[in-house]
């Protein structure tokens, strides 16, 4: 299980604007290693949100978002107190999720 | 006894045949492997199901940096003001697989995203919108990449 994401989650009028920092290696699959070998190809490639467990957002990556991505997306309808939660799935089947309120 | 050769061409034909016959999965959870194995612009707007070539448009909005000093760290954004988008897709032009990312646009979030992108070397960034009725709209910047060097 990889590390856990920063999430952070601001309420401007009826919007929030939420930001992700995730924990991952995404690694390109154009690398080396030491011996010449192609380093297989390790990225997350979906992400998805929901809104008080309601889906609000999804999208794909594919090898070239940075290492650690930051993500920011803004949800409608968001209010204080409420709970973003975002999951992320790589190609290897590894998955989290993890949870925040809404600020 | 089959070649890679005849072998790569039979999935290069059987993966036209999906995309001709509009049964190419992209929605939410199918990972578009065909989009993101893509060299070129027009083939990965074309494997997201956009109609037609890509035409610019002032509604499409892309914040880049104009010279990048470190590309493995490339902060770009991008939104859209047309109505009915369906899709916004980052591309990198001069990557080994130009499609970057695919944001799914729908009626509860702003079709405005942002994150950072890996740039192997300079090239033109492109923000895509795909609306509903499968046109595509784009915007572009030149990020230059100077990596290792002092960033001028």
């Amino acid at each position: 299980m990889a590390d856990p994401m920063r999430i952070r989650a601001q309420a401007s009028g009826d919007k929030a604007t939420v930001r992700v920092l995730m924990s991952h290696e995404m690694e390109s699959g154009q690398r080396k290693d030491a011996s010449g070998k192609i380093v297989p190809a390790w990225h997350i490639q979906n992400v998805t949100a929901s809104l008080n467990g309601k889906p609000v957002f999804s999208c794909e990556w594919g090898p070239a978002v940075s290492k650690n991505p930051f993500l920011q997306f803004t949800v409608k309808g968001a209010k204080a107190g409420d709970k973003i939660s975002v999951t992320w799935k790589d190609n290897k089947g590894d998955t989290r999720t993890d949870e925040a309120t809404v600020s | 006894m089959q070649t890679r050769r005849q072998t790569l061409k039979h999935s290069a034909v059987v993966a036209g045949l999906l995309a001709g016959t509009g049964l190419f999965p992209r929605y939410a959870l199918a990972f578009n492997q065909g989009a993101f194995d893509a060299k070129s612009i027009a083939d990965a707007v074309k494997a997201l199901g956009a109609a037609g070539a890509p035409a610019q448009s002032s509604a499409v909005t892309l914040t880049a940096p104009d010279i990048a000093e470190n590309g493995a760290v490339v902060p770009l954004a991008l939104a859209s003001t047309l109505p009915n988008v369906k899709q916004l897709l980052l591309l990198v032009e001069k990557n080994p697989n130009v499609l970057v990312s695919v944001f799914n646009v729908n009626e509860s979030v702003e079709p405005s995203f942002a994150t950072r992108t890996k740039m192997g070397q300079s090239s033109d960034v492109y923000a895509v919108a795909i609306t509903a009725d499968g046109k595509a709209h784009y915007a572009k910047k030149e990020v230059k990449v100077t990596l290792g060097g002092c960033g001028g």
